[in-house]
């Protein structure tokens, strides 16, 4: 094949989705989402600079059915991220590199984040009930 | 043509990370792994600040050794982020000129909002 002329990455349009292949892209996509949780983070804490009034509607922003299911799809990201960011680095030192290892893991990471996001809700929950 | 710079040496430095791309790649690793323990430490703080007042998230902020987290996590947060997010216009954006402004306004975008967070945190801590 001529120089320049190579196929690059997978051709996803041929592939079969297969459980490594999705968490790897669900890795990056949880990244950028991330990023939008920063920014979140970040106007979270500004709004209580600008006095009692403008956090409380913060609060209540965030607290509204739209805010809390960004809330939730943020807080999986961060765990499925953060689950899947340790995998990454255990790929990073040698480790885990075999299918029946890179599947076992692959799903552990998706229980830990499943389950913590329905843990940490439902701390959140029991939380605001107590206030 | 007549080339004769070796393949490597050709492409060294073409790279959004200039430097080579070790020196990028273990900053955005050294942020992820502190991330970990900052992070944990954050989502649990965020859940009992559900439903709290201004007051109430004033003492959170201002807690003793609470500042000095936020403060890390917030660096490790837009430092990893901005870093991933090179790699990714790396990745998609090929044009030069858009790849440029693409990563002035990430790298920019990064510090403005990371030491915006700091002084606000500094901010409800000390002031009145
Ligand atoms: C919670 C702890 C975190 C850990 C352990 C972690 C770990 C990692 C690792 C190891 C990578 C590189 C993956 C690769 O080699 O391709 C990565 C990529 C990335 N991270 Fe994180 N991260 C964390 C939190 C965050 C946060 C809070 C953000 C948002 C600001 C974020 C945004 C990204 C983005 C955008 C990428 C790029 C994905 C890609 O290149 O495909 N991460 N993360």
């Amino acid at each position: 094949m001529a120089p320049g002329n190579r196929p690059l990455s997978p051709h996803l349009q041929v592939y079969r989705p297969q459980i490594t292949s999705l968490l790897s892209i669900l890795h990056r996509i949880t990244g950028v989402a991330l990023v939008g949780g920063a920014l979140i983070f970040t106007y979270w804490i500004s709004s209580a600079t600008y006095g009692p009034e403008v956090f409380a509607q913060a609060q209540s922003i965030l607290g509204s059915w739209f805010g809390r299911l960004v809330l939730l799809g943020m807080t999986f990201a961060l765990y499925y991220h953060l689950a899947n960011g340790i995998r990454h680095m255990a790929w990073d030192v040698g480790w885990g590199y075999e299918m029946p290892k890179l599947r076992l893991t692959g799903w552990l990471v998706v229980l830990f984040s499943g389950g913590m996001t329905v843990l940490t809700f439902a701390a959140a929950y029991v939380v605001a009930g107590a206030k | 043509m007549m080339e004769f710079r070796s393949s490597l040496g050709r492409v060294r430095g073409l790279g959004n990370s200039k430097e080579g791309g070790i020196g990028h790649w273990w900053a955005e690793r050294l942020a992820a792994v502190a991330l970990v323990p900052l992070t944990l430490w954050f989502v649990y703080s965020a859940v009992l600040m559900t439903g709290a007042d201004a007051a109430q998230f004033k003492a959170w902020v201002g807690a003793y050794g609470n500042p000095v987290l936020l403060i890390l996590f917030t660096i490790a947060v837009y430092h990893h982020g901005q870093m991933a997010l090179t790699v990714i216009i790396e990745d998609y954006v090929h044009h030069e000129a858009a790849n440029l402004i693409a990563l002035v306004l990430v790298k920019l975008g990064a510090f403005f909002c990371a030491t915006y967070t700091i002084f606000c945190i500094v901010r409800l801590t000390f002031g009145g």
